[in-house]
């Protein structure tokens, strides 16, 4: 794209200064139509982010006034919020949970979508139907399901029916952690599975009856063929997923409740802070796990080079 | 002619195997709708019982009954103010995010000017933040300026998933438009903004239509702003409530009566997915993928 700077004392040609004034008349508009959402999004994001940084250096204590007698509260800036958080075990617990809830629901979300989106790849009868079904768990909000599978996992419900057991869930521990991965499994391997079908679709049939005729097994041509081209759609989808299970705050807080030190993830943590009204230490958490998001998306947009913006910058002819 | 046969002979046998495919392919589709459906079907269920027989595992709820649903709206769980409040943050928070979102699209699809990259790289980004950042200093500033228990403690912190979505969206859609519409228009002696106003706009209808029906899904879905700004029971949104509703005892959680009450705040949500399902899909795949 060139910018048109119009040159003082030479003579255009009678068609450049309409069109200068058209180049510029588009910009004028670009900022016209853009300063409404980024005044907003500066003010919903921008200006809390900076305020939660401002406060988690925040250390207020309490003292007695030695001229007036009564108790004041000073404050000051510094480390004290963050030494604290990490003095406390609770916080590499609720990095670990947050840790390990991504890793294993991405695992399953990716495994079980994949399929899905397999099985769902050909046309057949009744596609409407199945694509509705398929966003069911998508449309259910978190806390709805949060409180659906803390039905199915109560001690007299329909999961120890089914197998058979006598295992008290949504309790705590290790059992607690597993049904939090199942039911965030549940709500949103379909919506890897949706993105990947989207992918699957745009792999012209022409490569399959290519390979079919060179020989190669369905085997061979899901690992050559479908695999690589289905890729740039999987790596947005995982990313979308990293991010949202990384911030788990709605689904593990209601099946399984606050203060559970099997569940508790970073947000969790520092919601139960900001309940107490401790804001310093409440940042604190937030802050860690901001920059954890943000150091985990960096990597993996490195890594596997998530092409997330790559039709939204080209210019049109 | 001995070609002919042999592909003829061939396809016989592939269609041979493609049978057998089929039919796996059948009980695949199968299992992937009632992977889909079986909790919902189970709430369902669930919430049709008698509460005398909330513990019944039995896969059909008999003598179906009512009971749950009255007791969801009975007037001390205050469950129907709250679909109430749920329906206005998030109606509200869609129409105001539509009217911002629409023109940052059509800048974004539609004009050339510097920094457009990274004009969408802060809305992706922006996309991103976990809420809780958020949500922290916000309720400080709102208990200093005495928002707590107000409506738009819960739209506007909203806006801050909602816009980056909107917005994504509807650059996707506008892109898609052909180019010609507004050349014509440009041709026709309109200026780049009446094109939009009078050409592009009322084209993009179904572009927006799609983006309000994630935004209002997402919106109504939201948990964590919605339990930290608001405290009293009467400004709750449906979701909080919910996960508040008691039974007689502290203990006894009324799983019976949450089912139903479950089941209301996600029937609409089922009904605009069966009958929007094309749109819904068209823009949760939008922008990344086309």
């Amino acid at each position: 794209m060139s910018v048109i700077t119009p040159t003082p004392g030479r003579t255009a040609r009678p068609s450049r200064p309409a069109r200068t004034s058209r180049r510029a008349g588009t910009g004028g508009l670009a900022a016209a139509l853009l300063s409404p959402t980024l005044l907003v999004l500066g003010l919903v994001i921008g200006y809390p982010v900076v305020a939660a940084l401002r406060l988690s250096f925040q250390v207020s204590s309490e003292g007695i006034d030695p001229s007036t007698g009564f108790v004041s509260t000073t404050t000051h800036y510094g480390f004290g919020n963050y030494a604290a958080v990490f003095a406390d075990e609770r916080l590499l617990r609720a990095w670990w949970n947050t840790t390990s809830f991504t890793l294993a629901s991405v695992t399953l979300e990716v495994l079980i979508g994949v399929l899905m989106a397999l099985v769902m790849h050909r046309a057949f009868r009744g596609r409407a139907f199945v694509r509705a079904a398929i966003l069911v768990p998508w449309a259910i909000p978190t806390a709805i399901s949060g409180i659906l599978w803390k039905w199915i996992f109560n001690s007299q419900g329909v999961a120890n029916a089914l197998l058979d057991t006598q295992v008290l869930w949504s309790s705590d521990g290790f059992h607690a952690w597993l049904s939090v991965v199942v039911a965030d499994t549940w709500k949103t391997a379909p919506f890897v599975a949706l993105l990947v079908l989207a992918g699957l679709q745009i792999i012209p049939g022409e490569l399959y009856e290519a390979a079919r005729v060179d020989g190669a097994s369905a085997w061979r041509s899901f690992w050559r063929i479908t695999l690589p081209l289905v890729r740039p759609a999987l790596v947005v989808a995982v990313l979308f997923r990293l991010l949202d299970v990384l911030r788990m705050f709605d689904l593990p807080y209601i099946l399984v409740g606050p203060r559970k030190p099997s569940v508790e993830t970073l947000s969790m943590a520092a919601f139960h802070e900001m309940n107490n009204l401790r804001f310093g230490s409440a940042s604190a958490y937030a802050v860690v796990l901001f920059v954890y998001v943000a150091v985990v998306a960096l990597a993996f947009v490195k890594l596997f080079g998530a092409d997330l913006l790559g039709r939204g910058t080209r210019s049109e002819p | 002619m001995s070609t002919l046969l042999l592909t003829r002979s061939a396809r016989r046998g592939a269609t041979g195997g493609r049978r057998g495919a089929t039919w796996a392919r059948r009980l695949g589709i199968a299992a992937v709708v009632a992977y889909c459906l079986a909790p919902f079907y189970w709430m369902l269920v669930s919430s049709l019982r008698r509460p005398a027989d909330q513990f019944s595992n039995a896969p059909l709820p008999a003598p179906v009954s009512f009971d749950n649903y009255m007791s969801a709206f009975d007037p001390h769980n205050g469950f129907g103010r709250a679909l109430v409040n749920s329906l206005i943050v998030a109606g509200i928070t869609t129409a105001v995010t539509l009217v911002v979102g629409i023109f940052a699209g059509y800048a974004l699809a539609r004009l050339h000017f510097r920094g457009k990259t990274l004009i969408l790289t802060l809305i992706i980004a922006a996309s991103m933040f976990p809420p809780i950042i958020l949500v922290v200093p916000l309720l400080r500033l709102f208990t200093d300026i005495a928002w707590i228990n107000t409506y738009q403690a819960m739209i506007i912190p909203s806006m801050s998933f909602a816009l980056p979505l909107a917005v994504w969206n509807l650059t996707a859609f506008f892109r898609q438009m052909p180019t010609e519409l507004e050349k014509a228009a440009q041709v026709d002696g309109c200026t780049p903004a009446q094109a939009f106003r009078k050409v592009m706009l009322p084209l993009a209808a179904p572009g927006v239509f799609t983006t309000a029906i994630l935004v209002f899904i997402l919106s109504w879905n939201e948990f964590l702003i919605a339990v930290s700004v608001v405290n009293e029971p009467q400004k709750m949104t449906a979701n909080v409530i919910l996960s508040l509703f008691t039974g007689a005892y502290k203990y006894d959680q009324p799983f019976g009566t949450q089912m139903a009450a479950g089941v209301v705040v996600t029937l609409p949500l089922v009904v605009a997915v069966l009958f929007f399902q094309r749109r819904i899909v068209d823009g949760l795949t939008a922008g990344g993928l086309k």
